[in-house]
């Protein structure tokens, strides 16, 4: 697992039904390339995020495939529709197998 | 909503003005800073006693960046800095050393024991009989107390220590001490600050008090405060610390730096951060 890595979600705890409420997500992670050299000349390996998903209630709502070029920390921001109260469950895909979980509960009032 | 549409003025006036003459500042006198919606930072304010002959008010460098930069600092779910803070607080609760210690044993809630210490350093240490610097003190702390391998002065570990401990002060206003003991190193940070070096011949008050609010070709010449120190940069996506910044700008006059650490750049932001004396401390802040 690469260090310091850390997954951090902001949602609003309410939403009035059918509210498209907006969601951003950062997870914390150095996005090695698999480009660049160390100073021995050899190649660092590739470890990135590879995918990322946000499912409410088990329905996808975003699923992203990631490639190197993503740049350190990737920060995803979009909209959800609640049409009810449910719970928001974000994932994050290492190349080296781990995954990092979050979930925030959206209530509709 | 005061906020917002405040900044769009700024950014207005920012691209209308271009190229802007000296004496009318593109700062907006209505833009506010405000963190999550709930904490409001001083960016201009009057400016302090030593420096009234020669400017009437100081602004923090939050003021002179582009809108799209400013918001960022709004909130700390965008503040790209804040990120480093959360490593910086992992690093305040990890034991280390031969005396088996944290950074919390001793000070435990950084929220407490922290809170003013961005605002008064450098500060000047009675027992050792020097001017300390954050990564001093927090090197001093490493090596004596915790048997730990002191943090290279400029690196990714202490500027995330260094944004954490600045965190604990945001929204105090800048306050370090000139007089007594620190006197001398002040009064050589202010020679230092006066004094032409480098091929291009530029002393910092070429740009950051004569010139401030000019355009440097593309770049936008701030006052030079260092009150939002540790600063994210955008352009290189990393916190940025005070000695970082100096020996980027006398590298930028093709200077030759004093080294990061020593004790000329501490003398010098001691100077510096006596000419913020009352602007908020914004540590982790965001800029270009």
């Amino acid at each position: 697992m690469a260090d310091g890595v850390k997954p951090r979600v902001k949602a609003p705890a309410t939403a009035k039904a059918g509210e498209a409420v907006v969601l951003k997500t950062l997870i914390s992670h150095v996005m090695e390339s698999g480009q660049r050299k160390n100073k021995d000349g050899s190649l660092i390996p590739r470890s990135i995020i590879n995918r990322f998903t946000c499912e409410f209630n088990g329905t996808m709502v975003v699923d992203v495939e990631m490639h190197p070029a993503i740049s350190t920390n990737p920060y995803f921001e979009f909209e959800a529709v609640i049409p009810a109260t449910g719970e928001l469950k974000f994932t994050w895909y290492d190349d080296d197998g781990s995954v990092y979980n979050d979930a925030k509960t959206v209530t509709v009032a | 909503m005061i906020k917002l549409t405040s900044i769009r003025t700024l950014a207005a006036l920012a691209l209308a003005g271009g190229v802007v003459l000296g004496g009318a500042a593109t700062a907006d006198e209505e833009a506010e800073l405000v963190i999550n919606g709930e904490l409001t930072l001083v960016t201009k304010t009057a400016a302090p006693d030593h420096l009234k002959d020669t400017l009437d008010t100081i602004y923090s460098g939050w003021i002179f960046r582009e809108n799209d930069t400013q918001a960022m600092q709004t909130d700390d779910f965008d503040n790209p800095g804040m990120v480093f803070v959360d490593l910086g607080m992992d690093a305040w609760n990890k034991v280390e050393g031969t005396e088996n210690k944290s950074c919390a044993s001793c000070h435990n809630d950084p929220a407490e024991s922290m809170k003013g210490v961005r605002a008064t350093y450098p500060k000047w240490n009675e027992a050792a009989g020097e001017l300390r610097t954050i990564e001093g003190q927090v090197n001093h702390c490493r090596t004596k107390n915790m048997g730990a391998e002191a943090y290279k002065y400029v690196s990714g570990d202490m500027a995330n220590m260094v944004a954490m401990i600045a965190v604990q002060s945001r929204g105090l206003p800048m306050n370090v001490a000139i007089d007594g003991p620190a006197k001398a190193a002040w009064e050589l940070g202010k020679e230092i600050y006066y004094t032409r070096t480098g091929v291009l011949d530029l002393s910092c008050a070429s740009c950051h008090e004569e010139n401030y609010d000019k355009y440097i070709r593309a770049d936008h010449l701030s006052q030079g405060q260092t009150n939002g120190f540790p600063a994210y940069r955008l352009k290189d996506a990393r916190l940025h610390q005070v000695h970082d910044r100096f020996w980027g700008c006398i590298r930028d006059v093709r200077g030759e730096p004093y080294d990061r650490g020593s004790p000329e750049f501490t003398a010098l932001e001691l100077y510096v951060a006596s000419r913020g004396n009352g602007l908020s401390v914004e540590g982790a802040s965001v800029r270009n």
